[in-house]
């Protein structure tokens, strides 16, 4: 076991030292990889933001059932009780037309246009708040209300949200595309690499072969080199976007100044990190494990 | 007891070349055998089946009890761990100095590092080139190199050398050099195999001769 791994750990600071003896080009093999990871992630970073502020200016969810204008206070009443039975419903107030009207009127610059109405022209409401976020649930308290008697009318006070959180589904899908096609293009880069670096070492898996080397053995520090590539990789594409966060937020100062509201771009959590570090480690090993399945075995005996 | 038994081996190459035919010989264990004959004659050939570096077209070879033609590729490896391998070109990793070269294979095995770093010496002492253990392989002289390829072949202590053509292009004095490491590892009950067309070196040490002519064994 600690022949093991000190074998691992060899394999390992061979292939470090490989990749430091050969700086330039060890530097511009991570930066392609790090550039074919930056375009994925940073506009998975992009989406992530947008959700966020998706998130923030979402109101709760609610609905507005507006009455039929011949809804009387019985029937108000009646829909009280409706609207206390209902599951999925957190709370509700009711506002009475007379209420609504004081509340426009009350405001700047309405008053005159209220006091040239000769009737009330709004309806009686409840403001209904759900007790999910879903949407799904939202619309389901949507078609129930619509169909209950002297409802004129139903309003998802959240649609605007939903638009956007079907935009940023489809924003989702895209960056899963775009990732599927460089994570092709970085298993590609690491093949070819690995395949370069076995040619170099020619000689040396010959020999080791000859003297008796398990192809476990040979497979390892390429494998370590194309996993330590893909995270090298990972490390600058997360280097890259956190540059351009930088920059980009400088910018956003002036205009989050002028909106009132703090605008700024957060980079990936922890555990994204982690896991685009990982993915990239995965997929760089992967690539060398192709590469070695594909170039080893011209050196078995015919 | 018997190392390496063939019977009736054929190779034949794609192309159509025979390179061996009919060839059936034991060597048994702790014996020193020479393989002589004129280059083409299928030396090499035979040292390369016996160390599985290539496969039996037709007939058996059984090393260690182990058939090679029928040997998994997983196999192979811990096979080729019982041979010490000599090769006329030395086949050293110029990349790396004398004494990691001669690590190379306890690093293959998986050798406590340490404990691989006395045997490398003493494998490096035998041969003489202890003291340049921190040199680069391709500093050496064509002897030099010879030796340290020994040295690598032995570090292991394998049961059996196989050896192709160690004083090929070496003068006499650097031939009869090499020849008494062969008989000294001989001594402690190596089996020793060499395919040479090195006769003095064959007069100095008296092994038993095999003489291959045109793929088949002639005495």
């Amino acid at each position: 076991m600690r022949n093991w791994l000190a074998a691992h750990r060899r394999a390992c600071t061979g292939t470090l030292s490989r990749l430091a003896g050969a700086p330039l080009a060890s530097l511009f093999n991570i930066a392609v990889i790090g550039t074919a990871l930056a375009l994925p992630l940073g506009f998975y970073v992009v989406l992530a933001n947008l959700q966020g502020l998706a998130r923030d200016f979402s109101p709760q969810p609610q609905l507005s059932v507006f009455l039929a204008q011949d809804a009387a206070a019985g029937d108000v009443r009646a829909l009280e009780q409706r609207l206390k039975s209902q599951s999925g419903v957190a709370n509700f107030r009711f506002v009475s037309r007379t209420q609504a009207l004081e509340t426009l009127k009350s405001r700047a610059g309405l008053a005159d246009v209220m006091a040239g109405l000769a009737d009330n022209p709004l309806p009686d409401a409840f403001v209904v708040t759900a007790a999910a976020h879903d949407a799904a649930v939202l619309e389901t308290l949507r078609g129930e209300f619509a169909g209950w008697p002297k409802v004129a009318e139903v309003h998802v006070d959240s649609d605007w949200a939903r638009r956007l959180d079907s935009l940023l589904a489809l924003g989702r899908y895209a960056v899963l595309m775009l990732a599927a096609a460089l994570a092709l293009a970085l298993v590609a880069i690491t093949f070819n690499t690995i395949r370069l670096q076995i040619l170099t070492q020619r000689d040396e898996i010959e020999v080791a072969k000859l003297i008796g080397a398990t192809d476990g053995w040979i497979r390892r520090p390429f494998l370590y080199f194309g996993g330590i590539l893909g995270a090298a990789g990972g490390a600058a594409a997360w280097l890259m976007i956190w540059i351009a966060l930088l920059v980009f937020n400088t910018q956003l100062k002036p205009l989050s100044a002028l909106y009132g509201i703090p605008l700024r771009l957060a980079h990936l959590s922890a555990g994204d990190s982690l896991a685009a570090l990982l993915f990239a480690a995965t997929l760089g090993w992967f690539g060398a494990w192709l590469s070695v399945r594909r170039h080893l075995h011209a050196y078995n005996p015919s | 007891m018997t190392d390496i038994v063939l019977s009736k081996v054929y190779k034949r190459y794609a192309g159509g070349h025979e390179a061996l035919a009919d060839v059936t010989m034991n060597i048994a264990t702790g014996e020193m055998v020479f393989i002589t004959g004129h280059s083409g004659a299928g030396k090499s050939t035979l040292l390369k089946l016996m160390a599985a570096i290539e496969r039996p077209t037709a007939g058996s070879v059984i090393v260690n009890g182990q058939n090679i033609g029928a040997l998994r590729a997983q196999g192979i490896p811990f096979l080729r761990r019982n041979f010490g391998l000599v090769f006329q070109d030395h086949k050293l990793l110029f990349d790396r100095s004398v004494f990691d070269n001669v690590m190379l294979p306890l690093d293959i095995t998986g050798f406590d590092r340490r404990e691989g770093a006395g045997r490398a010496r003493a494998a490096l002492d035998k041969v003489g080139l202890l003291h340049k253990e921190k040199a680069r392989p391709i500093t050496l002289s064509g002897g030099e190199q010879q030796r340290l390829c020994i040295a690598r072949a032995i570090v292991h202590r394998p049961a059996i050398l196989l050896a192709d053509e160690p004083t090929g292009n070496l003068d006499a004095d650097y031939a009869a050099g090499i020849g008494d490491l062969f008989r000294d590892f001989n001594q402690v009950g190596v089996t020793v195999v060499l395919a040479t067309h090195d006769l003095q070196l064959a007069a100095r040490l008296q092994p038993r001769l095999i003489e291959v002519r045109g793929g088949r064994i002639v005495s």
